[in-house]
């Protein structure tokens, strides 16, 4: 019988570099406070957010992708022509098809590299890079580069006091490469479709072209994802730890979904990371920004803390689905 | 063993303060979480899953938002202890 030829499988991958791009205008709480009938103090308190960055109509997702794709893969000191893979994450895409990662990829110069999207909201990065890590350890691709991007603020209903003050629009990039020495974890990922309207959009495309339902926005069950994200979300963290071969005291970094202050705050403390371990704080500057939020919470830290280069960080991406994955990393 | 109404109270005061900084004897049964004390939603999210923890009780997403004074949560724990 014919054997097939298979390529060689390789010890590990690591993140050779990040790319970030952040919407363009810095929007500040009094600027939405108007429609909810909040104050800035009520949004602060609740979620740490003082500004949330989101880009003018003629900044596109498409664009946001490509500059931090270029950043990434000029950092990462590769060609676009040598990529295995290229990944999107997103949401907010505004087709369904092409998907942005073809486009981006052809943007970039990677012509006919595989490239495909993957819908797993604010767990897409982490999604991204276990997908990138299993495509380069098993000898699919020596290099991969994953994006989270969003442009959430074509999603949001200004009325909506659960979710929409949020968010914010961005893009980050890793490029990932073969590495003898593991740079990424096993990653602890997975789903649980019986709360899949805990977080989701208000109505399908058929209900706009049947029924004259408004544009579809994204909702929230504050409470029950708070619970969800904080204390599921730190068995899971608990777990990556341990499969990793991992203390709290190891981490150099603490990077989770930017989804909320407070829940970032009572996660790091369900953790009990030790004063060693910086946590991302992104949120207070940039919003939520889905998919694009580990890789730009990570892209900040590492100009705000040069000497964590090269340690390891903890990162777990959680939301609608809802999905969830987290895996340690090595810095780049 | 069952914990009673009083040592109920009791408890979920000390958790409110840990919480909220709220002194404990501002929690009573008569008080509003949200109108009386101030408490926010997720603050509020907190002491349901420390309460849980304390007393050995499940307390279910949807069941929080009936808890709006605190005779409705010690209430619920008290007859879910029994349960």
């Amino acid at each position: 019988m014919t054997q097939l030829n298979v390529k060689p499988t390789r010890a590990g991958s690591r993140i050779l570099a990040l790319g970030a791009a952040r919407g363009d205008v810095d929007v500040v709480n009094d600027e939405l406070v108007g429609p909810i009938d909040s104050s800035d103090e009520w949004i602060r308190q609740r979620t740490g957010i003082v500004s949330r960055k989101r880009a003018s109509k003629e900044l596109t997702i498409r664009d946001l992708s490509v500059t931090a794709g270029r950043e990434a893969i000029e950092k990462a000191g590769i060609e676009p022509g040598q990529l295995g893979a290229v990944i999107i994450s997103t949401i907010s895409n505004p087709v369904q098809t092409p998907s942005l990662a073809s486009i981006v990829g052809e943007d970039l110069g990677a012509h006919l590299v595989p490239a495909f999207d993957i819908s797993a909201a604010c767990a897409g990065y982490a999604y991204g890079i276990a997908q990138a890590d299993a495509l380069i350890r098993s000898g699919t691709a020596e290099y991969v580069l994953v994006i989270g991007a969003e442009k959430l603020s074509e999603v949001i209903d200004p009325t909506d006091r659960s979710i929409s003050f949020l968010l914010g629009d961005g893009a980050g990039a890793a490029v990932l490469g073969a590495s003898d020495e593991p740079g990424v974890s096993e990653s602890v990922w997975g789903s649980d479709g019986s709360k899949w309207d805990t977080i989701h959009m208000t109505n399908t495309l058929y209900d706009m072209r049947d029924a004259g339902a408004p544009w579809p926005t994204l909702r929230q069950e504050g409470p029950a994802v708070f619970r969800w994200a904080v204390w599921e979300m730190a068995k899971v963290a608990r777990e990556v730890l341990e499969r990793a071969g991992v203390e709290p005291g190891d981490l150099a970094a603490f990077v989770p979904h930017q989804a909320n202050m407070r829940i970032i705050d009572e996660f790091a403390k369900q953790l009990g990371l030790p004063d060693s371990v910086v946590v991302a704080r992104d949120i207070e500057t940039t919003g939520n920004t889905s998919a694009a939020s580990i890789p730009l919470a990570t892209h900040k830290l590492l100009e705000e803390h040069p000497e964590i280069s090269g340690g390891l960080a903890l990162q777990i991406g959680f939301g609608a689905g809802l999905v969830y994955g987290a895996q340690v990393v090595r810095l780049p | 063993m069952a914990h009673t109404q009083d040592e109920v109270l009791a408890g979920l005061a000390e958790l409110v303060k840990e919480e909220t900084g709220i002194a404990t004897e501002s929690v009573q049964l008569d008080k509003s979480f949200t109108d009386d004390l101030d408490i926010d939603s997720i603050s509020m999210m907190t002491i349901v899953v420390d309460a849980e923890e304390k007393f050995g009780v499940k307390i279910p997403d949807d069941q929080v938002q009936n808890l709006v004074t605190v005779k409705d949560a010690v209430d619920f724990i008290v007859g879910a202890q029994s349960e």
